[in-house]
C-alpha cells in the first residue's frame, strides 16, 4: 500500500504578498469598532507576545481602573501570560494587548518578554527545558 | 463579559499560579490536520488544565479568503487551546494546538513567530490533511519534528516509507505516539528539542 505523496517546500516560498504578514496598526483596516470601546481612542500596542508574562506592579487596584483594567490587574498578581489573561477574560488576543498597553503605559503591570527562537538557538536554553521535560 | 462584577472572574487555582521568580516564557506549537489529536496531546502533558484563547481575524487580515475584495468585511473568531509545563522557576513553557482551520493560523500574528519549533502531528489514515501544513512551516523556516498518532485501525507504513511520501529530508526526526498518554506526549516534545538541540550545534535548519 503506497501512501500519498507530498512536496517539500522552501523558505520563501508559495502564498505570494500575504496580505496579513505586516502587523496591522490599529485603525488601519480590521475591525477598529469594537477595540475602540473596549480599549480607548489611541492606539500604538505594544509588542506583546502570546507567551508574554504580564505581571502587577501593586497589588492595590488604581481608582481610575475600568473595570476590563481591573478585571486584568486582579488576575496578574502573579505573573500570567497573555494567553492566559485572553482565556480568564474571554477577550480576543488583540483586544488584550490593547488593554495590557495601557496598563503598561501608567506603569501599573510589568512585561517580562518571551525568549524567541533566534537563527541560532541558545543550547542552554533548549537544555533547561529537555531536563524540564523529563521530570514530567 | 460583565467587567462590572470583574471581582468575580475565576483565575488560575492557587496551585497553578506561577511563582514571582518567573521571568521568560518559550512555547511550542502543535499542528496537523482535523482530528488528528492535536488538543488531546496539549491536555495530556500540560501541567493545568488546557484553557483556549481567540483572535478575530477581519477580511483584512483574512486575505486570502473566498470573499477577499467584496466590500463586505467579515470577521472569524480563531480560537485555540494551549497548556503550560512549569520547567523551572523562573522559565515557563507553553503549547498551543489549534482545532481545525490552519489556514488561519498563520495568519495569527505572533503565534509561530518566535516559537523554538513545531510538532506535527499526522493520522496515516488521512496523511495529505498534514502536507499543507509542514509546507506552510517549511516555507517560514519553523523547524519541526513529525509525530505519528497511532490510531489502532490506521494503516502502519515503514518510517522510510513514510518519509519518502512526506518528502522529508533524512534529518527530521519522524516518531510514533499515542498522544493520549503523556509519556508519549512527553517523548515527542523531548524528541523535537533534540532535534533543536542539534540544530544549535550543526547551525542549520537542512
Amino acid at each position: 500500500m503506497t501512501p500519498p505523496q507530498r512536496q517539500r517546500r522552501t523558505p520563501g516560498q508559495g502564498t505570494p504578498a500575504q496580505p496579513a504578514a505586516p502587523a496591522r496598526k490599529e485603525g488601519e483596516g480590521g475591525n477598529p469598532e469594537r477595540l475602540y470601546v473596549v480599549a480607548g481612542p489611541d492606539g500604538e500596542r505594544a509588542d506583546i507576545d502570546l507567551v508574554t508574562l504580564i505581571v502587577a506592579r501593586s497589588p492595590d487596584l488604581p481608582p481610575s481602573a475600568t473595570p476590563e483594567q481591573a478585571a486584568l490587574l486582579r488576575l496578574c498578581v502573579a505573573p500570567l501570560s497573555v494567553a492566559e489573561l485572553s482565556a480568564y477574560l474571554s477577550l480576543p488576543f488583540s483586544v488584550v494587548t490593547v488593554l495590557i498597553t495601557e496598563l503598561l503605559t501608567a506603569e501599573l503591570v510589568q512585561a517580562r518578554s518571551p525568549i524567541v527562537r533566534k537563527a541560532l538557538p541558545d543550547r542552554s536554553l533548549l537544555e533547561a527545558v529537555m531536563h524540564g521535560l523529563q521530570r514530567l | 463579559m460583565d467587567f462590572n462584577g470583574s471581582d468575580t472572574i475565576p483565575g488560575p487555582r492557587a496551585e497553578d499560579q506561577l511563582p514571582h521568580t518567573a521571568q521568560s516564557a518559550v512555547k511550542i506549537v502543535i499542528v496537523g490536520g482535523f482530528g488528528v489529536g492535536k488538543t488531546t496531546m496539549v491536555g495530556s502533558v500540560s501541567e493545568i488544565k488546557p484553557l483556549t484563547t481567540e483572535e478575530t481575524m477581519t477580511q483584512a487580515g483574512i486575505g486570502v479568503d473566498d470573499n477577499y475584495g467584496s466590500a463586505s468585511k467579515t470577521a472569524t473568531t480563531v480560537a485555540m487551546d494551549f497548556g503550560r509545563i512549569r520547567i523551572t522557576d523562573e522559565l515557563v513553557l507553553y503549547l498551543f494546538g489549534t482545532p481545525g482551520q490552519e489556514r488561519f493560523w498563520f495568519l495569527w500574528n505572533g503565534l509561530f513567530e518566535g516559537a523554538l519549533g513545531a510538532v506535527v502531528l499526522v493520522d496515516t489514515r488521512r496523511l495529505e490533511v498534514s502536507f499543507d501544513v509542514m509546507g506552510r512551516l517549511e516555507e517560514r523556516g519553523v523547524p519541526f519534528v513529525v509525530a505519528v498518532n497511532s490510531f489502532p485501525d490506521a494503516p502502519r507504513y515503514p518510517v522510510a516509507d513514510l518519509r519518502a511520501a512526506l518528502d522529508l529530508s533524512e534529518v527530521i526526526p519522524i516518531v510514533e505516539c499515542d498522544v493520549r498518554r503523556r509519556a508519549s506526549s512527553r517523548d515527542v516534545l523531548m524528541t523535537l528539542m533534540r532535534f533543536l538541540h542539534s540544530l544549535a550545534m550543526t547551525g542549520s535548519l537542512t
